[in-house]
């Protein structure tokens, strides 16, 4: 039988198990994608603002709803996120926290902060909003 | 470039059962990638049920237990089986290590999952092309290289600036480090991955080495180096215990350094 002309590529993201510091990596580049995105929606809301009235009921019609809550929520989470994953990358420019045991522990500390400045944030905008 | 899926010819299909012998006390399954370059088809996975009540501890005794007692087909790299050739280096259960001093109890999961070094050209079954590696390797210079007259007797180091080599040269360049990053796997042409920058880092810091302007010159590029998004993979999954990222953070520290 005929040989293949190349070599075939071995499996990579299909097998390889994931560490949590893969998760939270991948995580920054995906929540700094959200926030280019979200930035068009603030944008939006900017300009109907200046507009005038009409233009910003159209906003408020379609961010007042769970849908668009979920999504203020989640472009919430977003920044949180990427500020808080920022830093670390900041530290880890210092040479500090590279280690496997201390990479594990701050990558659980990154989504908790970033996880609790979000929900306290809507927590004060359900309070006082 | 980021490429999620296999290509056509690398997409693994279900391959052959053998299943363990009859009176085996502790049976368990072992799926590996086979690829025959001879058969024209598609690489596949194997089973092979195996008695570990009649078997080594390490994934490297099933392997060559297969080999001898099972399918004398099955192909892979092994020499020292003590961890210091880094010839066995696969991905196993998941994870990049070395089957000579991974224990198969450790390996996670219902059967042992045994695949080549990811998103490598596969030549056999387990055996992948390092030559792409070695080329990077070569290309950072991994020698000692002075411009100072040649001393009388030997090159001295004191025992604080001989400490700076350890964890690097432990490195037995088994390249599972960078196998396990996905920035290697989608820019491996341009990126010299965690295992050669460990070991250009090796050199900078070498009291002894005169050409660490050189080096680092070499380094700043935003391929070769700053493809390194600190992902972590290659210190989670290096089997001796080294810290590659640490490594890539020190080269990226003294080129901030030398341009402050």
């Amino acid at each position: 039988m005929a040989r293949q002309a190349a070599r075939p590529l071995s499996p990579h993201l299909q097998i390889y198990r994931w560490y949590l510091t893969m998760a939270t990596s991948i995580a920054h580049r995906i929540t700094g994608v959200a926030l280019v995105l979200g930035l068009l929606l603030l944008t939006w809301w900017l300009t109907a603002l200046a507009r005038g009235p009409d233009s910003f009921a159209i906003v408020r019609a379609v961010t007042d709803n769970i849908l668009g809550g979920l999504v203020l929520f989640g472009f919430t989470f977003a920044i949180f996120y990427h500020l808080v994953n920022g830093i670390r990358h900041l530290v880890w420019d210092a040479g500090v926290g590279l280690d496997k045991e201390t990479a594990e522990q701050a990558s659980y500390l990154v989504i908790g902060v970033a996880g609790g400045l979000t929900i306290l944030t809507w927590l004060l905008v359900l309070i006082f909003g | 470039m980021v490429e999620f899926a296999l290509p056509k010819n690398s997409r693994v299909q279900s391959g052959k059962t053998w299943p363990a012998k009859p009176g085996a006390k502790r049976p368990k399954k072992f799926q590996i990638y086979r690829y025959d370059p001879d058969s024209g088809s598609n690489p596949r996975i194997d089973t092979y049920e195996i008695d570990l009540a009649d078997c080594g501890p390490m994934v490297l005794d099933a392997l060559i237990k297969i080999k001898s007692e099972v399918d004398s087909t099955l192909t892979f790299r092994r020499s020292c089986r003590e961890g210091v050739c880094g010839s066995c280096a696969m991905n196993m259960g998941g994870h990049n290590g070395l089957a000579c001093i991974k224990a198969i109890e450790d390996v996670p999961g219902e059967a042992v999952t045994i695949y080549p070094l990811p998103h490598m050209d596969v030549i056999k079954d387990l055996v992948t092309d390092f030559e792409p590696f070695w080329a990077q390797y070569e290309s950072i210079s991994p020698w000692l290289q002075t411009r100072s007259p040649v001393p009388e007797k030997e090159y001295r180091q004191s025992p604080e600036e001989r400490a700076r080599l350890d964890g690097l040269w432990e490195c037995i360049l088994c390249a599972c480090c960078s196998t396990s990053c996905p920035s290697y796997w989608w820019n491996g042409d341009r990126y010299l991955g965690p295992a050669v920058l460990l070991q250009s880092y090796r050199w900078i810091v070498d009291s002894r080495d005169e050409a660490t302007g050189e080096r680092l010159d070499e380094l700043e590029d935003p391929f070769k180096l700053y493809r390194c998004h600190t992902i972590m993979n290659c210190t989670n999954t290096c089997p001796k215990g080294l810290n590659p990222a640490k490594a890539i953070a020190e080269i990226k520290k003294k080129i901030v350094e030398r341009n402050l």
